[in-house]
């Protein structure tokens, strides 16, 4: 036993590289045999992945998933942030600007559309959740954001500690119902081409929604979702403590 | 070399994350803004200019190609490492909010993708 821990605590990035190939050879597998391929096998690679981070932190009681678990610490690292915006840089690798150059005002618009709507929505069911001031109502409207934004605004006007973890529990529900409903929903949306992939990426925002739910849809259209979706968070950022904590304050 | 492909795709996430991290510093943000999106430009405005072929084309163009499909693994290893039990005992709350925020803002993407092409038709007109 303590041969194996050794190793695979040592090699963890390698374990990681093994381990996600497996889990993508199962997905795939099932994704063609038992669906005959309606199902992206991708989509439910991702799914397998939530419902193992689900089952990791229960167990561990850590907050990074099936990484809390020593012998898989490399998925922590292959799947972190470094990493993952390696890999969508790279998939902007033969883009032509001219898709970017179509999609840019609509893209634009569609991130400070995707900040305020959000941020109305995360607001109007804090109050209706029975919250009154504005702090609370404005750092839960900032977590209906992002799970970033969240936190960031709260501690910028002082709200609770609780209220920020429910801000934060927000937009981590956002983040992994993008991830699993995007493939679900693309074609009553209209999500088939790289202009609409960049509104959705500036509707949506949350980058890890956005990456994983357009690789569960189609992998053409994640480096134009992933190009907006970037933008979001900055912008959330910069729009929740100021002109969106000043609306709520005016109001309530 | 395919080392010189990786090293491009590199030196366009560092300078974006640096150009971002400065547009936060610039607009007063504890964010980066848009860091990725304009490693991304950076990256497009590379691989459509002459000048840059011998860091874009034949193995250095592999060297990009592979992080590009090494993406969906690691985003199935970001999928696994988020912290879904916090998520899930966020209560009714987070749950209603989060979920409310996703309809509407789903629901919003064919209005505005329509927006967009209606402005882009009528430029065309006039």
């Amino acid at each position: 036993m303590d041969i194996i821990e050794t190793v695979f605590v040592r090699n963890n990035l390698i374990v990681a590289f093994a381990a996600i190939g497996l889990v993508m050879w199962v997905s795939y597998f099932f994704a063609n045999k038992l669906t005959a391929g309606r199902i992206h096998g991708s989509a439910i690679a991702i799914a397998l992945g939530l419902l193992a981070a689900y089952w990791g932190g229960i167990t561990t009681g850590g907050t990074r998933g099936v990484s809390d678990f020593a012998l898989l610490g490399g998925i922590g690292l292959m799947g972190g942030g470094m990493m993952r915006d390696f890999a969508i840089v790279a998939t902007a690798f033969g883009v032509k600007f001219s898709e970017l150059k179509k999609a840019g005002l609509a893209g634009a618009v569609s991130i400070f559309a995707g900040v305020i709507v959000s941020f109305v929505v995360g607001a109007a069911v804090a109050v209706m959740f029975g919250y009154t001031d504005p702090a609370s109502i404005t750092t839960i409207g900032a977590g209906a954001v992002t799970y970033i934004v969240g936190p960031v605004t709260g501690e910028a006007i002082g709200a609770s500690d609780a209220v920020i973890t429910l801000s934060v529990a927000a937009g981590l529900v956002k983040s992994i119902l993008v991830m699993i409903g995007t493939p679900l929903v693309a074609k009553s949306i209209g999500l088939d081409n790289p202009q609409s992939a960049m509104v959705f990426g500036g509707l949506m925002g949350t980058t890890s929604g956005v990456a994983a739910g357009l690789a569960a849809t189609d992998p053409k259209l994640v480096p134009y979702g992933a190009m907006t979706a970037t933008f979001y968070t900055g912008v959330g950022c910069l729009l929740g403590p100021s002109v969106l904590y000043f609306i709520v304050s005016a109001i309530f | 070399m395919i080392v010189y492909g990786v090293a491009l795709l590199s030196l366009c996430l560092i300078a974006g994350m640096l150009a971002g991290e400065t547009l936060g510093v610039f607009m007063g943000v504890q964010a980066n803004v848009g860091g990725v999106g304009i490693a991304m430009l950076l990256l497009v405005f590379a691989s459509n200019t002459d000048r840059f072929k011998t860091l874009t084309e034949g193995a250095a163009g592999t060297g990009i190609q592979f992080w590009s499909a090494m993406y969906i693994p690691i985003v199935v290893a970001m999928a696994a490492r988020q912290n879904v039990a916090a998520a899930a005992d966020g209560g009714l709350l987070a749950l209603v909010a989060g979920v409310a925020a996703v309809v509407v803002s789903f629901a919003l993407v064919p209005v505005l993708s329509r927006i967009g092409k209606n402005t882009d038709a009528a430029g065309g007109e006039n």
